[in-house]
């Protein structure tokens, strides 16, 4: 080894070293850690609440709150050491008064809840409305940003503007038109209503998120396929389907998310027996008031689904929210 | 065929599910055929591409669009012209100051806090050994609906009245601190303004990890020398993250800003879940769909969408701009 690569190794070291040190120095921040902990919990909680909440006994909800729900409420230091006193050697729960008690858990709150207003028949609802609403949108923006990306022809960039202008719009703007013209069409109160109007709303982002991504796709690779006689559709399929896969996945979960929490278009679109649950949830709230053995597993049941695909795909899901493009 | 439109049992709907994916892959199989011929003129395999887009997105939104805005100068059945009529109600009648009120509340507090919030805490788990964990946390609200978010939080609100003697347990976790810190539990949901301001803290529970997410990128992507540079010149904590993290980041600072700006004014699922728009407070999306589709009289629904259009396209005008902003300086 030259000195010059060992100045260089050692250099390098050095900052990787420092590169450590700095993140130790913030770790061992305790205050930083300390509020960094405090807000996840903080973060976390309400949700944790409701989760217990959704696996006790209705009475027990109504009577005391979630945080007691492992609690025996008798227990006090005072009453803790005269048992002791008492009975020194019994360690079993009946001898002496322990802080925690069994607590009375069970799934009986999300078997009534998907009995009850349907939640069931609205879960699978929400599939169906869910699968073409972003399988649909994929495949149209697919070819539209193929288009764009790789297509020379005039009026394109204007196109794409306008295209990409038209996120803009809020989905409001356009509710009461959409509705009148499904009613002409005798389309009203199906859930083909519900595909079209989820796909159109997703096409603006699908098709300037994949559009992004073809771009930086090198144009080399096109080309050599090109020159081997390839057509548009080879080129698609063969070439850049293959390298999109990672674009498909992150407009796919943002659509699946969208979609299946979406209320205000199954609100204004949906027939009652095609409703989503996240729509049902929402009557419940209105029928149910505090039925919280409902409500709590019934919110459980709508985000379940959602929770698994995030955390599966979390990756995807946040190159896609770095890509630049966001619906709200 | 009826039931190719209304299909009713769970296996029909399955089918006619396939059906519509099948139909449209039909469709999208044979544009491809017919468009990926040699020697066909270019127009051909621009417009198979791109037709079926453009006309679904002309169809579902520059069309609508367009009608929305006449119809908010005319009356509700779209017949006689009456001007700004349906504005002027909206910026005199006190109801609807209410709900613009509140919508300024909400655009105003929800983007700074759940941006503050979000670089605050990205700074905080930057590097440190729990990070992935601890970022999923705080962004796992993202993935749960807004109705699921407002259940949870209801319940945290949930009041009980206490009664004379004061001995009914509060089951609501936030009344249950009121009461351990010696005060009287609260009807959060029913007293305005108060209840505004609830609610707005379930939005900024909702999109804080989002902009955690975003700022935390471009954390990272702030060069090793810049901080370097900075501890050379004694800069550390609070100092550090005031002179040199901020304003690196500060084109993300203002394309999170703008986003979550954007997605308060056109959410409406908080308000509808919690409050239904009670108690003084409706917001515009939420005052729309009110308005739309529930009463009768002025045609106030639109009126609104065309403001939540107008409120919104500034907001994205500026952060496109500066997005071209910080691309051109890269």
């Amino acid at each position: 080894m030259s000195d010059d690569t060992r100045v260089e190794a050692q250099r390098k070291l050095t900052r990787k070293e420092q590169r450590q040190i700095d993140a130790k120095n913030r770790l061992s921040s305790p205050a930083a850690s300390v509020i960094a902990i405090l807000v996840a919990i903080l973060w976390t909680t309400p949700t944790a609440g409701l989760l217990v909440t959704s696996f006790r006994q209705p009475l027990d909800i109504s009577r005391s709150g979630w945080w007691t729900a492992v609690s025996n409420p008798d227990f006090s230091m005072k009453a803790f050491g005269e048992a002791i006193a008492q009975n020194p050697l019994n360690f079993s729960s009946s001898g002496w008064l322990m802080p925690f008690t069994d607590p009375h858990f069970s799934l009986d709150n999300y078997a009534e809840a998907l009995d009850t207003h349907n939640l069931g028949m609205s879960f699978v609802n929400s599939f169906i409305i869910t699968i073409p609403a972003v399988i649909i949108p994929i495949i149209l923006a697919l070819l539209a940003a193929y288009a764009f990306a790789w297509i020379d022809f005039k009026g394109r960039n204007i196109l794409f503007a306008f295209v990409f202008s038209l996120q803009v719009v809020p989905i409001q703007v356009t509710l009461v038109p959409l509705l009148g013209q499904y009613t002409a069409w005798h389309l009203q109160n199906t859930l083909w209503t519900l595909w079209l109007s989820h796909t159109i709303f997703g096409l603006p982002l699908a098709i300037y998120l994949l559009h992004n991504f073809m771009k930086e796709i090198p144009r080399s690779l096109i080309e050599a396929a090109r020159v081997d006689g390839a057509g548009h559709v080879r080129v698609f399929f063969q070439v850049l389907l293959p390298l999109l896969v990672p674009a498909i996945a992150s407009f796919g979960i943002f659509q699946f998310l969208w979609v299946w929490n979406d209320l205000l278009v199954s609100l204004t679109f949906a027939a009652a027996e095609d409703a989503p649950i996240t729509r049902i949830i929402n009557e419940m709230v209105g029928s149910f008031g505090s039925k919280w053995y409902l409500l709590s597993a019934g919110a459980f049941i709508s985000m379940a689904v959602p929770v698994v695909v995030f955390l599966a795909l979390q990756r995807y899901f946040v190159r896609g929210l770095l890509a630049g493009g966001v619906k709200g | 065929m009826m039931w190719l439109l209304k299909p009713e049992s769970i296996p029909e709907k399955l089918l006619v599910m396939v059906l519509a994916i099948a139909l449209f892959a039909l469709v999208m199989g044979f544009v491809l055929a017919v468009v990926d011929r040699p020697r066909l003129p270019k127009w051909i395999p621009v417009t198979g591409y791109l037709g079926p887009s453009l006309l679904l997105i002309t169809f579902g939104l520059l069309w609508p669009g367009v009608i929305t805005i006449r119809n908010s100068f005319y009356d509700r059945r779209g017949q006689d012209f009456v001007g700004l009529e349906n504005y002027a109600i909206i910026f005199t009648d006190s109801g609807f100051l209410t709900v613009l009120l509140n919508t300024f509340w909400w655009v105003l507090l929800v983007p700074s806090i759940a941006t503050a919030l979000g670089l605050v805490y990205a700074v905080l788990v930057d590097r440190s050994r729990f990070e992935k964990f601890a970022k999923t946390l705080i962004f796992l609200p993202m993935a749960i609906s807004m109705v699921g978010a407002s259940i949870i939080w209801k319940f945290v609100y949930e009041f009980r009245d206490p009664g004379v003697k004061g001995t009914r347990p509060q089951v609501g976790l936030l009344n249950q601190i009121v009461v351990w810190l010696g005060g009287t539990p609260q009807q959060w949901m029913t007293n305005p303004p108060l209840n505004t301001f609830m609610l707005i803290i379930v939005m900024i529970w909702i999109q804080a990890g989002f902009a955690m997410t975003v700022l935390s990128a471009a954390i990272k992507a702030i060069p090793d020398e810049t901080i370097e540079a900075a501890n050379v010149d004694g800069a550390t904590g609070l100092r550090l993250f005031f002179w040199v993290t901020v304003p690196s980041v500060r084109p993300a600072i203002i394309v999170v800003l703008t986003t979550i700006a954007m997605g308060t004014l056109k959410a409406f699922d908080v308000v509808k879940t919690m409050t239904g728009g009670n108690f003084g407070t409706s917001v515009i999306a939420n005052e729309f769909y009110t308005q739309s589709f529930g009463r009768n009289g002025e045609n106030i629904g639109n009126a609104l969408a065309v403001l939540l259009f107008l409120i919104i396209t500034p907001i994205i005008i500026y952060n496109l701009r500066q997005m071209r902003i910080s691309e051109g300086e890269r």
